[in-house]
């Protein structure tokens, strides 16, 4: 038996078996330490709609809610904002909302159900920080004779219209996200399920 | 034979403590012409025990919960016997940490420290500052000040840039839509057990391929190659100890002295150290009106705000960022200059050496200002367009490395070091 020669064929193979089996053995066991990182099932609970009360919000303001620990702009726009819009239509980078994500009703040039309601998730598509409600036009708002009212995002400079679409030339990619939202009725405001509207 | 000289021998029949001694330090030989720039090693190690021990002690009255994270560290300032003192220093630490490795990394440039044979030194060196990075990232979190979270939200942003797997991997991340408690509490985990466990061990491995290859030298040459005939030792080398530990510890009385002046009488460094929106809780509905991390990523930071998004992804301005740091793992194979050491190089590797330098600072400067602050040119910011430059500048001081260290006009290196 000792002068048998060694099979190193078979010892390479075993070796190479003995990996493998070991190596797939070390990636099962390290799944449910992968999985417990994921959202815990309160977390995904919490996602459960909120309700915001609209009919104190005068013409031309904004309200915060939240929602996923999120928040949310409700904007009550005027018709002169509306305008404003409609001459945004080539300064902004996405005008028709193709590459940006809002429902479907959303999908549209004011971004909304209704033009007079706007409601956005008010975290910037660049790298999440919250942008600033700068809804009036001109110089008072700091951002040049230009600005038409809109968001500015202070960490990168981000800015979006008064339908949350995002202008060119900035950092932020697409325009703010569009939560699922239904009316309840004139004053009461659903977000985080459209589901019936 | 006296007792301890039992003692020492019944260790040593169970456990190589004399020969570990000699190997590592009354008979590792170094070269005997180490000047100021090779303070910043051993310093890096003293930093690390600070952090280690000021980190432990605070780990016993802070809380990793966002009701109680806050309070928790308000607690320890005010409340807890000499607790700001323990605070302040890790602060400091954090900050101090960055100076020193970013001033022994210059030394590994200057002196061409990362060249065969020490490249596998050097990529420890730099994993070991990816993790610093990570440490720091994971740590900034804790205060649960609004800085810490904006920060974090933008940081954890960054890997939602990623194409198809960014958001899921961000989500994954987080262990909410948000940055929340879960993000909280795994960073924590993170702070104070993971990531330290694999930055000793870096440390370690570090220190094991330095003492494999022997350091380098101001002069960039290899003292192995003139041995001692009778002694069998480099002629150009000295023990570490005593000599070499007898300098280093002037170096730690004279940092210490640094650091405790910034510890008792500007623990906020004006706001570099400690940002002042930090002292605010986080509000998840409410970024403050200029975020910038600390002082240590405002570089990589300036970059990744210079670059537009493009094809409706940022991902750019990430993959940039990213790449500024990764690259530093290409660098010895990068140099393929004759000579090691600045001194013995010629006037390109100087100019690039310097532009790179100046780059890093201005970027680090800018990263700390909002983008507006130079006024516009057009529709651009000055700002963002200086950061354009400097981040191309940063760039090409590796990217052409190749081309400009060949045909570098060089000086002939001595035979033996020059003191």
């Amino acid at each position: 038996m000792a002068e048998a020669a060694v099979d190193s064929g078979k010892r390479r193979f075993l070796l190479a078996a003995s990996g493998v089996g070991g190596g797939v053995a070390v990636v099962a066991a390290a799944v449910p330490f992968f999985a417990s990182m994921l959202p815990s099932a309160r977390a995904r609970a919490a996602g459960a709609p909120v309700e915001a009360d609209i009919s104190k919000v005068e013409l031309g303001m904004m309200i915060r809610s939240e929602w996923r620990g999120q928040p949310i702009f409700v904007v009550h726009r005027t018709p002169e904002m509306l305008e404003y819009i409609k001459r945004m239509d080539g300064r902004v980078a996405d005008p028709n909302s193709e590459a940006s994500v809002q429902p479907e009703y959303a999908k549209n040039e004011y971004r909304s159900r209704t033009p007079e309601y706007l409601v956005l998730i008010g975290i910037c598509t660049h790298l999440g920080c919250s942008p600033i409600g700068k809804l009036q036009p001109g110089m008072e708002s700091g951002l040049g004779a230009a600005w038409l009212g809109g968001f500015f995002c202070p960490c990168h400079g981000s800015k979006f219209d008064l339908a949350g679409r995002v202008l060119k030339d900035v950092p932020a990619p697409t325009n703010l996200k569009v939560p699922p939202y239904k009316f309840l009725s004139d004053a009461r405001l659903l977000i985080g399920d459209d589901k019936g509207a | 034979m006296s007792k301890a000289q039992v003692l020492l021998r019944w260790i040593d029949e169970r456990f190589p403590l004399t020969a570990l001694w000699k190997s590592q330090l009354s008979e590792y030989y170094a070269p005997k012409n180490f000047n100021f720039w090779y303070y910043f090693g051993s310093l890096a190690l003293v930093v690390l025990v600070i952090q280690i021990v000021s980190g432990i002690f605070l780990t016993m009255n802070y809380k990793p919960d966002a009701e109680h994270a806050f309070q928790s560290v308000e607690y320890i300032m005010r409340d807890v016997e000499g607790g700001w003192l323990i605070r302040y220093i890790h602060s400091t630490g954090a900050s101090m940490f960055f100076i020193v490795v970013y001033l022994h990394m210059f030394r590994g440039l200057i002196y061409g420290s990362y060249r065969k044979p020490r490249e596998l030194l050097w990529l420890f060196g730099v994993l070991i500052y990816l993790c610093m990075m990570a440490e720091a990232f994971f740590g900034y979190l804790l205060p649960w000040g609004q800085m810490s979270y904006w920060g974090a939200q933008v940081i954890v942003n960054l890997f939602g840039a990623i194409p198809f797997v960014g958001e899921d991997l961000a989500v994954w991340i987080r262990g909410d839509y948000v940055v929340s408690d879960a993000t909280l509490n795994r960073f924590f985990a993170f702070h104070v057990i993971a990531i330290p466990l694999v930055l000793l061990a870096l440390v370690v491995v570090h220190l094991i391929a330095l003492h494999e290859v022997g350091s380098n030298n101001p002069d960039g040459i290899e003292i192995k190659k003139k041995i001692d005939p009778v002694s069998g030792h480099p002629l150009d080398g000295i023990p570490f100890h005593p000599y070499y530990t007898i300098k280093d510890m002037v170096g730690v009385v004279v940092f210490l002295a640094v650091f405790s002046f910034i510890v008792f009488f500007t623990p906020e460094m004006g706001g570099y150290f400690l940002e002042y929106n930090n002292f605010f809780t986080a509000n998840p509905l409410q970024t403050p009106p200029h975020i910038a991390p600390v002082w240590y990523f405002t570089p990589y930071y300036a970059m990744l705000r210079a670059v537009p998004a493009f094809l409706h992804t940022q991902f750019w301005g990430v993959l940039v960022m990213g790449a500024a740091v990764l690259i530093f793992f290409f660098l010895p194979w990068l140099d393929r200059s004759p000579v090691k050491s600045i001194r013995y190089k010629g006037p390109y590797f100087k100019i690039a050496l310097a532009l790179f330098v100046v780059s890093f600072l201005v970027l680090g400067w800018l990263g700390t200002q909002p983008t507006d602050f130079l006024g516009n040119v057009g529709k651009t910011e000055v700002a963002v367009i200086l950061a354009r430059v400097f981040t191309l500048v940063y760039f090409l001081f590796f990217l052409l490395m190749p081309w400009y260290s060949r045909i570098d006009k060089t000086k002939p290196e001595p035979q033996r070091v020059t003191g």
